[in-house]
């Protein structure tokens, strides 16, 4: 077979990693390399470096070791079942074009991933060495992330976690049934003991930088992905299990990627197209989890276990309980006013900064840049007082709920 | 009506500002303008008047007029000059509090245009490599257009990252050298001198062509990340139009693709492993006759009598020698056993491993467990708080404590807490009155019942805490006495 050039490489191995949504290059360690050999520096929040027309950013050179694997989930394009053309870089042509990136501020540095080859052990110690010789060799300080294998060896991941600033488990698939179907080699039970070691390696290395030990250099965080309409999942499984997940493993972020026709198509999973709306309301429901102070059971009552597509599910939860409103923004506490559709957190910290010297009106809102046709039902002002009739009735649905918008893509 | 020269840069109009604050001019007797190049008419200098007047600032100001004066919007120091008059005259001690005031918000939105401007600066600067210099340090230059003057600002980013490299970034509002370890700033220039592709950029184009998902286009949200102004300047920005007008055809194409069937597994060890691992191992139910504990162990993950098992990480069955003389039984695991998958490793752990040192019990000979397999918890703030179990969780997990108080058949039985004497003992059984040895021979020759240890963690006064403690170990060295 002729050799392939390492654009041709790169081509292959970019568009086999392409379906990983995690981009963040933000919370490692902060350091640069002006005491040091080589290129890079890291801490605080990250840098999207470029986007793609997908709307997603560019922030690592996100690649795939190889797409050669030999696990057959039906929802990726480099199963074991799929004709895709097959390439694996060597360690030192990632390890080149990382740096080659970095140098020309392309990227903040290097999400590293694989498909399995011969055993978890095997495919962990490949990327693993890539992130090594990146530190060691070349003095790299840039952001690495690294994909690892809830099989691999706990020494393996622990060497991850050493050289990675962010390590990651993907999920895929909240329940045991739908992995059986669709991943038949993936288990939730070890991904979730797997998270469970990474957590607790995660937090004695925060204890040993806290006790002494500032210049240690370990992952500070994991996250992990799902795919959203590949299965009969529920909104509510899946965000029952990014509730259990943040709770129990302290993951950063859980992504929610809405599953997009791939080449080479399944024939157990028929393509259709991306549930990009309903990924975009898990994000918001998953956002109201982790920094509004919802549960689970608030934002999905039992009776109806999917979000609604047409509103946001803060406005959702506001019209299925409105005998909390109106709220008025100089009294309420913070935690009632995080429940008011159209304030987010930073406004709601401004609120109640300015109110305790002035009293606030609709300009103040206004200028705070927020949506009063959102709040006004919702808030009681220096100026405003809500008509009785704005909460009541589907007049406020009619009021707040966008236009139906056609699919961008698929509507055609 | 005043003309003042703002000058160059923060420090200048600080002192401009210092000036006139100084000399009492209110903001609407002032004009700031820079003077034109070649002008005649430049501005006065102020003059400071003598013995000058001390006036405090918060350093939130400072921080932002430090970023609103580099916004090109030309009305920008005035805006900062009348806060500051606001602030140290008017008595709005607490101005910059109220974020809504028409001022504040004004001041606010240019500091954060600015700090966007650098935050795109360092996104979007491209370097290309021109060489490298006789000492063997490479050598990149940039060519970048920002709205706003934040060259200065910008710069200690690369300095930071690139520290190794020789660079300069050239602007039309100024340029930026890093060059032997040295920073220096030149004065803008109109166009851009170096102006030869770097070969890496095909490289770049095609990795920005194979990450971009045609199945999902959202252009709105790319162009409000990365704003066409900025485009001209990155190589990978030609590619935008062909993938857009692409996509369609190419999702079309993916749609219409022939399903492919499932290709058998390959004859492969490690993946047969991982289907033996994955396999249940018995039916989920306890085994009434007597069975190893490492079989005992494997069997009650596929244990699903009560939901305990969904948000836990995994059964956390005893550990211990299968000939144990001691067992001991506590309540279930907490949020560190349920991450080991060990009993009695987190705090109530430790303490009781301290509390058998004292009574001269040899925990590594004991065979240690909980009556309830699976950590039940609830959020609380970022931590997993432990809840208590339910009757009818006790009640689903006992066959497994039977199976191994069948299989360990100890001459010594210690029950911790309220939970393993109701699991063992039935519910009427309290540990407050019935605390000590307990007549149970179906059990165990001798059975004790005793406190939990995480009771004692709680105790909050110390007195009663020690005293309580010497109970306890008074109770664990009940095992050693014979008989």
């Amino acid at each position: 077979m002729r050799t392939m050039s390492v654009s041709e490489k790169l081509a292959i191995l970019a568009d086999a990693a392409k379906y990983d949504a995690s981009c963040a290059s933000s919370g490692a360690n902060q350091r640069d390399s002006r005491d040091g050999k080589g290129v890079g520096s890291a801490g605080g929040s990250g840098i999207c470096h470029s986007y793609a027309p997908d709307g997603r950013c560019i922030s690592l050179l996100k690649v795939l070791l190889t797409n050669s694997c030999i696990y057959d989930c039906h929802y990726c394009i480099n199963r074991r079942s799929s004709n895709v053309r097959r390439a694996a870089f060597t360690p030192d042509e990632v390890i080149d074009l990382t740096l080659d990136f970095y140098k020309r501020n392309y990227i903040e540095g290097l999400f590293l991933s694989s498909g399995i080859i011969r055993t978890a052990d095997h495919t962990m110690e490949q990327v693993v060495s890539v992130a090594r010789r990146l530190r060691e060799e070349h003095d790299f300080r840039g952001y690495i992330h690294l994909k690892t294998i809830p099989e691999a060896s706990g020494e393996l991941i622990e060497q991850a976690a050493r050289y990675a600033d962010r390590i990651s488990i993907n999920l895929e698939l909240p329940t045991q049934v739908s992995l059986d179907k669709l991943a038949p080699e993936k288990n939730l039970g070890r991904t979730k003991q797997a998270m469970g070691r990474i957590r607790l390696k995660l937090e004695d290395a925060a204890d040993r930088r806290k006790t002494g030990d500032r210049a240690l250099r370990h992952a500070t965080g994991q996250s992990t992905q799902v795919i959203v309409g590949a299965d009969e999942s529920t909104d509510a499984d899946f965000l029952a299990r990014a509730d259990e997940l943040y709770g129990s493993y302290k993951l950063k972020r859980v992504y929610y990627s809405a599953f997009s026709p791939i080449p080479e198509p399944s024939k157990i999973l028929p393509l259709a197209a991306p549930p990009l709306v309903r990924e975009h309301r898990l994000y918001q429901a998953d956002w109201l989890l982790r920094h509004y102070g919802f549960g689970v059971g608030e934002i999905l009552p039992v009776e109806a276990p999917n979000l609604d597509l047409n509103i946001d599910p803060k406005l959702s939860w506001a019209l299925r309980n409105r005998q909390d409103f109106p709220m008025n923004v100089q009294t309420a506490p913070r935690e009632r006013l995080l429940r008011v559709p159209g304030l987010g957190v930073k406004n709601v910290d401004r609120l109640l900064q300015i109110r305790r010297h002035t009293l606030v009106r609709l300009a103040d809102l206004t200028r705070l840049r927020v949506s009063l046709k959102k709040v006004m039902p919702f808030l009681i002002t220096a100026d405003h007082f809500p008509s009785a009739g704005l909460l009541d009735g589907d007049r406020l649905i009619a009021r707040l709920a966008p236009r139906p918008q056609q699919m961008e893509l698929f509507a055609r | 009506m005043k003309q003042v020269d703002p000058g160059r840069n923060f420090a200048d109009w600080r002192e401009a500002a210092r000036s006139l604050l100084e000399s009492e001019v209110p903001p609407a007797e002032v004009i700031w303008e820079r003077p034109g190049q070649g002008s005649l008419f430049g501005a006065a200098a102020l003059a400071p008047p003598p013995g000058r007047a001390s006036f405090k600032v918060p350093a939130e100001f400072v921080e932002l007029a430090r970023s609103a004066i580099c916004h090109a919007d030309p009305r920008r120091w005035a805006l900062l000059y009348r806060i500051l008059w606001r602030l140290v005259k008017g008595g709005e001690k607490h101005l910059l509090e109220i974020v809504s005031d028409p001022d504040i918000a004004r001041a606010r939105l240019l500091a954060k245009n600015v700090r966007r401007e650098i935050h795109k600066m360092h996104a979007f600067v491209r370097f290309r490599k021109i060489g490298e210099t006789d000492a063997g340090r490479e050598r990149y230059v940039a060519w970048f257009e920002p709205d706003h003057e934040v060259i200065a600002a910008a710069t200690p980013f690369f300095r930071d990252r690139f520290a190794n490299m020789d660079w300069s970034i050239f602007s039309p509002k100024g340029c930026a050298h890093w060059i032997d370890n040295e920073l220096k700033f030149t004065p803008g220039v109109a166009t851009n001198p170096c102006d030869n592709p770097d070969e890496l950029e095909e490289i770049w184009r095609t990795y920005y062509r194979s990450i971009f998902n045609p199945a999902r286009l959202k252009e709105q949200m790319m162009k409000s990340e990365m704003p066409k102004r900025y485009w001209k300047n990155l190589p990978e920005a030609s590619l935008i139009p062909e993938l857009i007008e692409s996509s369609c055809r190419r999702v079309d194409d993916m749609l219409v693709e022939p399903e492919r069937g499932v290709r058998p597994a390959p004859n492969n060890r490690y993946l047969k492993g991982l289907q033996e691992m994955s396999a249940p191992f018995g039916d989920g139910t306890a085994p009434l006759e007597r069975t190893p504990l490492a079989d005992l162990s494997r069997m009650v993950d596929a244990c699903r009598a009560c939901p305990l098992w969904e948000r836990a990480t995994c059964a956390v069955f005893g550990r211990g020698p299968e000939n144990a003389r001691l067992m001991i039984v506590g309540e279930q695991p907490g949020d560190q056993e349920d991450l080991r998958g060990q009993p009695f490793v987190g705090p109530a752990g430790q303490f009781l491993d301290r509390a058998l040192a004292e009574a001269k019990v040899d925990r590594a000979s004991a065979y240690v467990t909980n009556a309830v397999k699976h950590f039940k918890w609830e959020p609380r703030g970022k931590l997993r708080l432990h809840k208590n179990p339910g009757r009818a969780e006790v009640e689903a997990c006992k066959p497994w404590l039977l199976a191994e108080l069948n299989t360990v058949g100890p001459a010594v039985l210690i029950l911790l807490g309220g939970t393993a004497a109701a699991s063992l003992l039935g519910p009427q059984v309290k540990v407050t009155q019935h605390r000590g040895l307990v007549a149970a021979p179906h059990l165990a020759a001798k059975v004790i019942l005793t406190v939990h240890p995480s009771y004692l963690l709680r105790i909050p006064d110390p007195a009663r805490k020690e005293e309580e403690y010497q109970r306890f170990v008074a109770d664990l060295s009940l095992a050693c006495e014979p008989g």
